[in-house]
């Protein structure tokens, strides 16, 4: 069983090393909509930041728009004024395809320009589709194409491994 | 062929009253003869006419055949065909070609058109007025003599009553009748649909029944004042149906027809902006069909005609309104009129009587019936045959028919045309 | 009818011709999609790249800037590249038929008309007729429709009084010629209100008006008791020189909005008003500037209801889901 607490911890250590490291001042914690924003929440809290967290919602810079169409449910994103030159941190639940995190990049970028951006993310899976990578994780998983992996929450937030019948 | 024979077929010639099985006798153009073979009579050819009724031509009241003038629409040589594929035999042309039969020479040039295309009874119906404008009358003796049979509005309103009148009386001083589709030039020239609950839905401009009935009402009045026999064409709505009624019991010489689709379609039959069902007048109400079937089974509508309008491809083409109205009809008047009295509304003798004698006598024609002597036009058909509309079937340059792809029963497989053979299957 | 036309073999809208034949979920997925846009034009980044690469062409054969523009700023926001033509002035004008015009654009690959046109079933022509990949929005032709007005309408109607089935609706002036109010009579039916009620004088009524499921008045006194929502119709300048109404001064007596009439109707009604007003004529200053018009409501909303409507409308025909 995944102890979430205990990938707090390995992600929440792995963040202070990459801040020391990559030199960050005064980051901006964005987290992507919905998993993503639970996971933020609790670093949020663990590193101290008293900014208020940014909630990014990707639905509309999705890539699959043409096959699915328009989810009705949207709720528009929430960030400061200012992306202009900051450091972020950005945060999500599962990093698998790539495909989540370029649309977040393409957001965030149409905000304004940040410094440096910063990605964070508690379970690595294999199967990406995008030259991209977190630069701190929880932990890494190799799954089979069929299963599916994702956190539930908010409270208390848990780890969902369902096995589907047809491929990702 | 001088000599023809048609054998074991049911003659069906409401104009003698008859209806069994028999054969019939054609000699060098003429009926000689029904169910008895007259003596020496040696025929060139034999038809056999098996399970199929034989009856006289369809005289059609109203047509347009688009020449002279139109020729991008239809020509003779397209629509004397489609005429020919119906088992129509005789057909009245309407005056509004371009340019208008006002003139003997116009006449003159139908009459060659016909001729060269072997189709020789076609009658255009002379203008009531010059150009049909409305002001001035038209020469009626002289297009009367060269050989038309009535005088008409064609698909003009006439606004004045007065040159209305005088030209009535001129034209009953020439014993010629007066053929008028009734339509109020002021309520009646704005409209594609009927004005009613289709028209609200769709905001699509209309025109009131009103408009029929009013012009009906002066040109009845007028009809009582001048004498003049008026025959009104293409019924739609039930109070023309009513007021027709009581002017025939008034005892006013009048006579009426309606178009085949009025007595099937109304506006809930419409495809909303398909450009077929644009007809003038309009696909009325439920009710007004119900009363145009009832008039013609009473005899309050004396006959059925097509109002065939063969339009090109361009004029269908464009939002509803925009677009010319009109259906191609000729080849789908006999199973139309069959499909009716597979409703019951009419019986068999009704429905061939108004496409045969009552048109005939309305013209002062002698013809419309099989007796012995007059002009051999025939129509034989099947009545159970099973036939789709479409590219194969379909002779008329017009396609504009919202029964296209429609699947029938009943076709003509044999005309004759003064005992000449103008169509076989 | 139109709702084989509009919808895909799915069941999703691939033109917004009507609102005829389109079900209460589908009305109210395009009210739920319009309120995500409505709170993105209020941020600061106000595009989405959701149709971006799409090229949009306002085909408009009648005039209209307000409506026009709006569907630009749509357009744009979905970050689509958007073109307007006014026909008016171009090749139609000179005798180019309306499935010319079509052909020649279609020829330099669009993925959407918005049509604008003076006769009723000029849309639906132009759907019938486009390529298949083309999608055909109508923004008004001749008095049959209006549909994307219609639905910023009940938008704004949603956003002051939330539950449709409790409302009695009343619009008020020329419904004969009024597309808006057909679309509007459609949309308020098919999400279940309690009555619409069309107050008008005889003359600005069409034949059958019942049939279209409304209640009629022909006094605005009697007309507007208990009504929770007045909609004003514009009337326009023709309708006293075709003899349809003596006067402006004398419809203003009898139809016109005015404070006192107001208070006839539910003291927490509100006014709406497709534009453009004529103030004086069917609406006085003081109403519509007043506290219970939502006017300014409806046209801020015109731009999130169509972003909605577009973008639910392009979503690829046809391809593997």
């Amino acid at each position: 069983m995944i102890n979430i607490a205990q990938l707090l911890d390995v992600l929440e250590a792995e963040l202070n090393r990459i801040i020391i490291e990559r030199k960050l001042a005064n980051p901006l914690m964005i987290g992507i909509r919905t998993g993503g924003v639970w996971v933020a929440e609790q670093l949020h809290k663990r590193l101290g930041l008293t900014e208020p967290l940014g909630l990014l919602d990707i639905s509309f810079y999705r890539d699959d728009f043409s096959q699915i169409g328009v989810n009705p449910n949207v709720k528009p994103s929430q960030l400061p004024s200012h992306i202009e030159g900051r450091d972020i941190i950005l945060v999500d639940d599962v990093f698998y395809t790539g495909r989540t995190i370029r649309a977040a990049l393409n957001e965030i970028f149409d905000y304004g320009r940040p410094n440096q951006v910063v990605l964070a993310v508690l379970i690595e899976r294999d199967g990406k589709q995008i030259p991209l990578s977190p630069d701190c994780i929880g932990v890494r998983m190799n799954l089979n194409p069929s299963q599916r992996i994702k956190l539930i929450g908010p409270e208390p937030l848990a780890i969902d491994l369902q096995t589907t019948d047809t491929a990702a | 062929m001088r000599f023809i024979q048609i054998d074991d077929g049911r003659i069906i010639d409401p104009a003698n009253h008859i209806n069994r099985e028999g054969s019939v006798y054609l000699a060098d153009g003429k009926v000689a003869a029904i169910f008895n073979k007259p003596d020496g009579f040696t025929p060139d050819t034999v038809i056999d006419a098996q399970n199929k009724i034989i009856c006289p031509g369809f005289i059609d009241l109203s047509t347009r055949l688009r020449e002279p003038g139109q020729n991008r629409k239809a020509t003779f040589a397209s629509e004397t065909l489609a005429a020919a594929s119906a088992g129509v035999t005789s057909l009245c042309l309407q005056p509004d070609t371009i340019p208008v039969v006002d003139t003997p020479a116009v006449v003159e040039f139908i009459k060659d058109l016909a001729e060269k295309v072997g189709y020789t009874q076609v009658y255009p119906i002379a203008a009531l007025t010059q150009k049909l404008e409305g002001t001035e009358l038209s020469a009626m003796l002289s297009l009367k003599q060269a050989g038309c049979l009535a005088v008409g509005t064609g698909n003009r309103a006439m606004p004045n009553l007065l040159v209305l009148r005088r030209a009535m009386e001129y034209a009953a001083s020439h014993d010629l009748t007066v053929m008028i589709r009734p339509n109020d030039y002021w309520l009646g020239s704005q409209g594609c649909v009927h004005e009613g609950a289709f028209a609200t839905r769709y905001g699509l401009p209309s025109v009131p029944e009103a408009a029929e009935t009013i012009a009906l009402a002066h040109c009845l009045e007028l009809a009582e004042l001048t004498g003049c026999h008026v025959h009104f064409g293409q019924i739609s709505g039930k109070r023309s149906v009513i007021r027709i009624y009581q002017a025939k019991k008034y005892g006013l010489n009048i006579t009426a027809d309606v178009a085949i689709h009025q007595l099937h379609l109304t506006e809930n039959d419409i495809k909303p902006f398909d450009s077929a069902y644009h007809v003038l007048p309009p696909l009325r109400t439920e009710e007004d069909k119900q009363y145009l079937r009832q008039g013609l089974e009473n005899g309050t509508l004396d006959c059925i005609c097509s109002d065939h309008q063969p339009h090109d491809l361009d004029a269908k083409l464009g939002a509803f309104p925009e677009t010319e109205a009109g259906m191609s009809a000729l080849e789908t008047l006999l199973p139309l009129m069959l499909a009716l009295v597979a409703k019951n509304a009419i019986n068999l003798d009704q429905g061939i009587a108004a496409l045969t004698q009552k048109p005939a006598s309305v013209l002062g024609l002698a013809s419309g019936a099989l007796t012995p002597g007059l002009a051999a036009d025939i129509c034989i058909f099947d009545p159970e045959l099973v036939w789709q509309v479409g590219t194969d079937t379909w002779k008329s340059q017009g396609i504009n028919t919202p029964y296209w792809g429609k699947i029938f029963k009943g076709r003509v497989t044999h005309t004759f045309q003064g005992g000449q053979l103008i169509f076989s299957l | 009818m139109g709702d084989n036309l509009q919808l895909n073999s799915e069941g999703k809208l691939k033109h917004f011709l009507t609102i005829e034949g389109l079900s209460q979920t589908l009305l109210n997925e395009i009210l739920d999609t319009a309120e995500s846009f409505a709170e993105i034009s209020e941020h600061q980044v106000k595009k989405v790249p959701l149709l971006r690469g799409k090229t949009i062409v306002n085909l408009f054969f009648e005039n209209s800037t307000r409506t026009k523009t709006t569907f630009e700023l749509a357009g744009t926001r979905l970050s689509a590249d958007v073109l307007s033509i006014n026909i008016a002035t171009s090749a139609t004008a000179k005798g180019e038929s309306l499935l010319d015009t079509i052909r020649n654009l279609e020829a330099m690959y669009v993925d959407m008309f918005v049509v604008r046109h003076a006769i009723s079933g000029a849309a639906h022509f132009i759907a019938q007729h486009a390529a298949p990949h083309i999608s055909v929005i109508n923004a008004g032709d001749g008095q049959h429709a209006h549909p994307t007005q219609a639905m910023l309408d009940m938008f704004t109607i949603r956003q002051f009084k939330k539950d449709f089935a409790k409302l009695r609706v009343a619009i008020i002036g020329d419904i004969l010629h009024s597309r808006v109010a057909r679309s509007q009579i459609q949309a308020l039916n098919i999400l279940g209100v309690a009555e619409v009620r069309v107050i008008a004088p005889k003359t600005l009524l069409p034949a059958e008006v019942e049939t279209l499921g409304v209640t009629v008045s022909h006094n605005l006194t009697d007309g507007l008791q208990d009504i929770d929502v007045v909609i004003m119709l514009r009337l326009q300048k023709e309708r006293m020189t075709s003899a349809l109404l003596p006067s402006e001064s004398e419809y203003f007596k009898c139809f016109g909005l005015t404070e006192e009439k107001l208070k006839i109707a539910k003291p927490d009604a509100i006014v709406m008003h497709p534009g453009p007003i004529n103030r004086g004529v069917e609406i006085d200053s003081k109403v519509a500037d007043g506290l219970q018009s939502v006017i300014l409501k409806q046209v801020s909303n015109g731009v999130a209801v169509r972003m909605a409507i577009m973008s639910m409308v392009l979503r690829k025909q046809g391809m593997p889901a």
